[in-house]
């Protein structure tokens, strides 16, 4: 087994991001932490990237297409050495590179997202350029649960299934929120599995906190059988923050300093327990 | 003491007021409810309230289907991604068959602030206004807001209303009359126009008020509806002032600076400046930080209107 300590990197990035969002008094909070686990295993333990070289051709490619996740990613990337992590504080602010949603201007991070439902198709062209170019990088794209009423998620996965994309892997943060409310009240996407299958993928599920359980999950893809992969996590909005964990709100919200406090105290309770 | 007040509580206000005399009325969201402000006419009406998730190809065409089945729908997202995302529903499912839908989207242009560019819609006047048969109404304050939302139920076939974030001082007249179609002349100056539209109308009367401490006379137009536009009043404010200030929270190509220029095309040879974003994409900051970097300010529209006297023949 490695000997990387997942479980503190993900927690010291929750806390980063935490820490973030209060000094630019604004933020995405709950699927930033729902997501973080997610994002630490792909960066950590799973893609091919050089942070000093983050245009590197043989890269792989990641696309968050739940772009308004940003604040955990560009604390992983900043930790990574992509850029300095001071610029973290400048997150959102007026002349920062940082902006509130992922830009193609910051190192590390491959496409503008945060309009919903772009990324899976992006995340095909960029599979399908790998397999016209033969190079043999991977791609692999984070959508939210709430994102896939979106019905361009769908014709990318038509697209990813007709051209066998079996270089692709494509992740949902199962949450089961968005912004108002359940996903299965808002509008309803069970059977989940079972309609990623119909569309012709090899679907797993997975619990989305399980770093290690992510990572060789993902080391276990056979890559030659013609399929896309989609991994099902299961997840907690607001994951390690008591009063934040499955509440909707939570969605966008600023902790006050006592909110802070107790959050950052949270997750150090949360870290020993593991 | 003039009332504060967001104009997209304005507009959920108007709809859950309109909802209590209009039973054909009904409202569609896309997961952006407490941010839109439909939420108030939900609380109200929960059977007349659709979510239709976060899917606004979905929501444009549900909304066509509610219009062919005689009712009359509201729908709103933020700016960006209805008129961006579902442009093409608008047009083909709605516009195209001067159906009855008002579209009432938020978070127009650079005011959404922090979330940055993919956010800041500034081209939504320029897409609805080339669909034929498309009403554009741009309220400045709550008051208006309220009265555009009612005038919209009068006009047959669709109608964009759009719904601007922030808390803004209301300032216009409860009493004055709100026409589609008639720009509204709250100063009457002789040196220059300007004409603004929106969030910017404030701005020009802080432009006037500074212009006039100069000895420089300024009418300020509150032109609130785009389309259609108040060409009559357009050309008479050239013929009177001589020269022509535009102001608006969007891209100069294609919104109101775009629409007086064309109007003026061939017809008046006053100096003609717009005040805009000038082709180039939002950011993240404050609103008042990007107003003031994209010269969305009093002092800007006054230092334009200068320019433009001084180009006087
Ligand atoms: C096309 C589009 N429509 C609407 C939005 C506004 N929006 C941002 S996040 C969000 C909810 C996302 O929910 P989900 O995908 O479940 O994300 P998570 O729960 O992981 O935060 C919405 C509606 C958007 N960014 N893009
Ligand atoms: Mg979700």
């Amino acid at each position: 087994m490695s000997t990387t300590n997942y479980r503190r990197i993900a927690t010291e990035r929750r806390k980063e991001l935490l820490n973030m969002i209060y000094e630019a008094k604004t933020g995405h909070t709950g699927g930033a932490l729902s997501s973080t686990d997610i994002l630490v295993a792909l960066h950590y333990g799973i893609m091919n990237i050089k942070p000093s070289e983050p245009k590197w051709a043989d890269r792989d490619r990641f696309v968050l297409s739940k772009g308004h996740s940003v604040e955990g990613y560009l604390c992983i990337l900043a930790d990574l050495g992509f850029f300095p992590k001071a610029e973290l504080m400048t997150f959102s602010k007026y002349g920062s590179r940082l902006i509130g949603h992922p830009t193609n201007k910051v190192p590390g991070i491959e496409i503008c997202s945060g309009a919903l439902g772009h990324g899976l198709p992006a995340a095909v062209g960029m599979a399908l350029g790998a397999k016209k170019s033969g190079r043999a990088y991977k791609t692999y794209v984070l959508m939210g649960d709430g994102e896939l009423a979106e019905g361009s998620v769908w014709e990318g996965a038509m697209a990813a299934a007709n051209y066998e994309l079996d270089n692709l892997t494509a992740i949902i943060d199962r949450n089961g929120l968005q912004i108002s409310g359940s996903t299965e009240d808002v509008m309803k996407l069970e059977q989940l599995k079972a309609k990623w299958e119909a569309f012709g993928w090899q679907v797993f599920e997975a619990d989305g906190h399980d770093i290690e359980g992510l990572i060789s999950l993902m080391k276990s893809f056979p890559q030659t059988n013609g399929k896309p992969h989609m991994i099902i996590a299961n997840t907690t909005k607001g994951k390690g923050v008591s009063f934040m964990e499955n509440v909707a709100k939570w969605h966008h919200g600023v902790p006050s300093d006592e909110q802070l406090a107790q959050a950052l105290a949270d997750l150090d309770k949360t870290e020993v327990g593991k | 003491m003039a009332e504060s007040k967001s104009l997209r509580v304005a507009y959920g206000e108007a709809l859950a007021e309109i909802g209590a005399e209009h039973k054909e009325v009904v409202v569609l969201d896309a997961d952006l409810a407490h941010a839109t402000m439909t939420a108030i006419f939900a609380d109200k009406y929960p059977e007349r309230f659709y979510n239709m998730g976060i899917a606004e190809a979905n929501l444009m065409c549900a909304a066509s289907g509610f219009a062919y089945s005689g009712l009359t729908p509201f729908v709103s997202t933020f700016a960006m991604f209805g008129a961006g995302r579902a442009y093409e529903m608008i047009r083909n499912s709605i516009s195209y068959c001067n159906l009855n839908v008002k579209l009432g989207f938020s978070h127009s242009g650079l005011c959404v602030g922090e979330d940055g560019g993919s956010h800041q819609s500034i081209e939504d006047i320029a897409l609805m206004r080339v669909l034929p048969g498309m009403t554009i109404l741009v309220p400045c304050d709550s008051i208006e807001m309220k009265k555009a939302v009612r005038a919209s139920l009068d006009i047959p076939g669709p109608v964009y209303i759009r719904v601007a974030r922030p808390v803004v001082d209301s300032f216009t007249n409860p009493e004055d009359e709100f026409i589609p179609g008639k720009a509204n002349i709250l100063r009457e100056g002789s040196d220059v126009a300007i004409i603004a539209t929106g969030l910017m109308v404030t701005e020009a009367l802080e432009a006037a008020e500074k212009l006039s401490k100069e000895g420089v006379s300024a009418s300020v137009v509150n032109m609130h509806t785009i389309k259609p536009l108040d060409e009559k009043c357009v050309l008479e404010m050239a013929e009177k002032c001589g020269a022509i200030v535009t102001a608006e929270e969007h891209s100069i190509i294609g919104g109101l600076g775009s629409a007086v220029a064309e109007t003026l095309a061939g017809k008046s040879a006053a100096p003609f400046i717009r005040v805009g974003i000038q082709d180039k994409f939002g950011k993240s900051g404050k609103p008042s930080e990007l107003f003031c970097e994209y010269g969305l300010t009093g002092s800007n529209i006054a230092d334009q209107c200068k320019k433009a006297i001084a180009q006087k023949k």
